[in-house]
């Protein structure tokens, strides 16, 4: 006993000090200044620190010490932004953790979206691709083409693709959306895939039939909510200005068939909008939708022709951004869940270790790798923007055409290599050195629309300053207010 | 709890293990006949041995038999005991309790500061494997859950996973929870061979003390420990195996708690369970007490922040070894009474407590060492937390 006792006498805390002559070894990490007296680093996987300003410089310097400094030394340590042997003895758990946060990536492209029509009898102003006609056999995507996209869709390494009719108004083509969906719930059996449906529509032309199918085979309704009335009608023209009165019919009438959580709504920003931004909240909070998406216009198509309306300054869209997104948190400071779905996005990235699979903020980019276009006339496109710039006449986003392209073609053709250099926001100039690299994503389409470049040039990007300031402000208001955080960690449940 | 006694044996050469019975007619082949007060004649049936508080047995053949023990009260029909060579009579099952464990060693590669069964450095291996694989397969197959323990029990080696298999090849049915620090898994093929027993009902219960490997290293007493274990957590978690994390609450602990806990949910978000436990006072712990002592009553903000970060990330989260009047009342609803029925007991002052039926109360051993602000529940609750506040 007395043996034992020896050999297993208990040592002091510095014994047990791997640390060598006061030197640590920095792993991959970025900076940024947050407000004018903190800053933030974030390291590969997006863990992230809030420190005063200057303590980045001190822990490049090697002045960071153990013994002085002892819980900064253990947060940098045990979060990963230092170590002190070359290569962390944890090291293939960070590679884990970066494995998990990439795995969005793992099984391909999900989102399959069919543009079944481009007529609509709507013409908001903001639209990039609709027209107005009757003309079925231009405007409409022929049973050929639904078929061959049917056929790229079941080739998808994916087992669980989504299917989403688009238009025009999709459901002016709703027989050949039934004919999709048929086809399709068949070759699913044969393929072993599971498909999600959706439908997007205005609702405008919905009916009590039509929705009976959408019960029948579990389709989605994702239609559009731009506001109050006054806001909706202006942005969204049509015969007899009752654009609203019919969306907030077709929302009752779908929910009352589908189910509330079937059914969900979209808001596009406009000038006008951002005039408004608690009407529009209180708006998506009467009809009792338990979030928002405040989205901003995108640049294409008849939008960018619509100067006047339609090119805002992003500085006016945050403005806009953040008097909404108050206006939601105090909604939920009252006891009610009601969550924004960007932030949400963002806040998922920010707090969590796993992966968001959301197209437009991600990096590699979602084009192709997570969604795939087969517009009306059987072209094939990298994403919903892309179709819109070809509007323009930019087709440098096609990939290929239904009737002459293979799967192969598509998705792995020069088009898809070019666009992939330019779709990682690791190695984009500007976004390879951003402390918010790991929350952010890269939008090739938005880029080369906007600024002519694929890659683009982040000092005037209109997407890096939005995204910037978002993801800025989200971290500072957590950081700031308690409760604030609380809401935003309910959001992420 | 009375769990071991002494006799003097006859006719016993090695250790030998069985059910116990008072019932003549139930012995088998397996089991002993205990005999309490009176002379009984000698069993017509097969059996094991005698276990008999008399100081004489009549008819006496070659069988085994231990004479003059103080008491068998403590025993119950269908307990399994082992009966040594020196009359030694351990009870290795209960059938009465849900809290039974094997002890796979007393060996252990950590010598942790709060150690409640300090480890002793002899090969003690194949001497108590020789016994469990006696004892194994009289463990009745409703067992609901039985414990694995040590020492570290991976210092088995491959006998760790041959004992594993004899389980669930016996227990198919029985969860199985082993207490470990992990470090082995850092092996991979140790952790692949775990996964190859195939077993989901086995759930490993591995400790995290901080998230800084120099603190965590300190508490447990061995370098590198903290990296073996969170790489052991990994190779674990590759293979699907079940992981449950146990962080041990004192002074060194509750310093780095919050962060501890986002490093699990971080770093670990694959774990099935995290438990907080409470000090316990024995083993190592009153020799350190100056080192890890800290007022329950003290940590309750950290301890809550803790618990309510992975709780609202959907982590399934107990608390352990807590008194309800020392534990903030949004917490009880992770408090659990978990304490082995034979080493809980409550304080003389518990006794007037409303709350007593909900309450895990205290180790044994803690009612020399426990919160200074344990107190009984005398009214409604309601009443009372807010007179608190």
């Amino acid at each position: 006993m007395e043996k034992e006792k020896s050999t297993r006498k208990f040592k002091g805390l510095e014994l047990y000090d791997r640390q060598v002559e006061k030197d640590y070894f920095l792993l991959p990490f970025r900076f940024h200044r947050l407000t004018p007296e903190k800053e933030i680093i974030v390291n590969e996987v997006g863990d992230y620190l809030i420190l005063p300003n200057g303590t980045f410089e001190k822990i490049v310097k090697r002045q960071i010490f153990k013994d002085s400094d002892e819980e900064l030394y253990g947060d940098l340590l045990s979060n990963f932004f230092i170590s002190e042997e070359k290569v962390s003895p944890l090291i293939d758990v960070l590679a884990t953790r970066y494995r998990t946060k990439k795995s969005f990536l793992d099984d391909f492209t999900s989102l399959h979206i069919f543009v079944v029509s481009l007529r609509c009898e709507h013409t908001c102003h903001y639209c990039q691709v609709s027209r107005v006609t009757q003309d079925k056999g231009k405007y409409d995507m022929s049973i050929e083409h639904i078929n061959k996209g049917i056929d790229l869709m079941m080739r998808s390494p994916n087992s669980h693709v989504t299917m989403e009719f688009q238009g025009g108004e999709a459901l002016l083509a709703f027989e050949n959306i039934v004919y999709a969906v048929e086809r399709t719930k068949e070759l699913a059996k044969v393929f072993n895939k599971k498909v999600t449906y959706v439908i997007c529509t205005n609702l405008a032309v919905i009916t009590e039939e039509i929705l009976l199918y959408c019960k029948e085979n579990d389709i989605l309704i994702s239609s559009s909510l731009d506001g109050p009335a006054f806001i909706h009608n202006e942005n969204r023209k049509r015969p007899g200005r009752n654009s609203y009165e019919l969306a907030i019919k077709g929302i009752e009438l779908s929910r009352s068939i589908l189910g509330k959580s079937r059914v969900s709504a979209l808001m596009t920003t406009t000038n006008l909008s951002l005039e408004h931004p608690k009407e529009i909240v209180d708006e998506y909070y009467r009809l009792g939708f338990k979030s928002i998406f405040l989205r901003p216009i995108s640049p294409y198509g008849f939008a960018v022709k619509n100067e006047r309306k339609n090119k805002y300054e992003t500085e006016k869209f945050i403005a806009f951004y953040k008097t909404a997104l108050h206006h939601i948190i105090d909604y939920n400071l009252k006891g009610e869940f009601f969550s924004e779905d960007y932030a949400s996005i963002i806040l998922k990235k920010i707090l969590t270790p796993f992966p968001v699979g959301y197209v437009d903020l991600n990096s590699p980019a979602g084009a192709i790798n997570n969604v795939i276009v087969f517009n009306y006339e059987g072209s094939v496109y990298a994403t919903d923007e892309s179709r819109m710039l070809a509007e323009m006449n930019d087709f440098s986003f096609k990939l290929g055409h239904l009737d002459t392209h293979s799967y192969e073609d598509i998705f792995y053709g020069e088009r898809a290599a070019w666009i992939a250099e330019a779709s990682t926001n690791e190695n984009l100039p500007g976004c390879s050195e951003c402390a918010f690299q790991s929350y952010c994503g890269a939008d090739p389409v938005h880029n080369l629309s906007t600024q002519g470049d694929i890659s683009g040039y982040r000092p005037t990007s209109s997407f890096c300053q939005k995204n910037m300031e978002i993801i800025r402000y989200l971290i500072e208001l957590m950081e700031s207010d308690k409760r604030i955080r609380t809401v935003f960690e309910s959001w992420i449940q | 709890m009375l769990l071991k006694t002494k006799g003097v044996s006859i006719n016993i050469e090695e250790t030998l293990v069985g059910k116990v019975t008072r019932l003549p007619e139930n012995l088998t082949s397996d089991s002993f006949l205990l005999v309490d007060d009176e002379i009984q004649a000698y069993p017509d049936k097969a059996h094991l041995g005698i276990l008999s508080k008399q100081n004489d047995i009549y008819d006496l053949d070659n069988g085994s038999v231990v004479l003059k023990i103080p008491t068998l009260e403590h025993l119950t029909e269908g307990d399994i005991v082992s009966v040594g060579a020196d009359g030694n009579i351990h009870t290795l099952y209960r059938v009465d309790s849900y809290h039974n464990t094997l002890l796979a060693t007393e060996r252990c590669n950590s010598n942790c500061l709060m150690c409640s069964q300090p480890p002793r450095d002899k090969n003690d291996v194949s001497f108590l494997y020789g016994i469990h694989k006696k004892l194994i397969p009289l463990i009745p197959k409703d067992c609901v859950e039985l414990g694995i323990s040590g020492g570290e029990p991976t210092l088995m080696g491959e006998l760790f996973f041959d004992m594993l298999e004899k389980i669930k090849h016996e227990l198919p049915d029985t969860e199985i929870h082993v207490l470990t620090n992990g470090r082995s898994f850092a092996w991979d093929h140790m952790a692949y061979r775990l996964s190859q027993v195939d077993n989901n009902r086995l759930m490993l219960g591995i400790p995290v003390y901080s998230d800084y490997y120099q603190v965590h290293d300190y508490i447990v007493q061995a370098k590198d420990a903290f990296y073996q274990t969170i790489a052991g957590l990994h190779n674990l978690a590759r293979y699907n195996q079940r992981i449950e994390i146990r962080v041990v609450l004192h002074k060194l602990s509750i310093p780095r708690l919050v962060k501890l806990a986002k490093y699990i949910y971080k770093n670990l978000p694959f774990v099935e369970h995290v438990a907080f436990m409470g000090l316990e006072y024995v083993g190592y712990t009153p020799h350190n007490i100056d080192k890890l002592w800290i007022d329950p009553m003290d940590y309750n903000k950290e301890l809550g922040e803790a618990v309510e970060f992975l709780a609202n990330k959907g982590l399934h989260v107990s608390i352990y070894n807590s008194q309800l009047c020392v534990l903030p009342e949004n917490l009880w609803q992770y408090a659990r009474k978990s304490i082995s029925d034979w080493k809980n007991s409550y304080m003389p002052e518990c006794q007037s407590c409303s709350k007593l039926e909900d309450c895990g109360g205290l180790f044994t051993w803690n009612l020399k060492k426990h919160s200074e602000h344990i107190k009984p529940f005398t009214t409604n609750v309601l009443e009372l937390s807010s007179g608190i506040e």
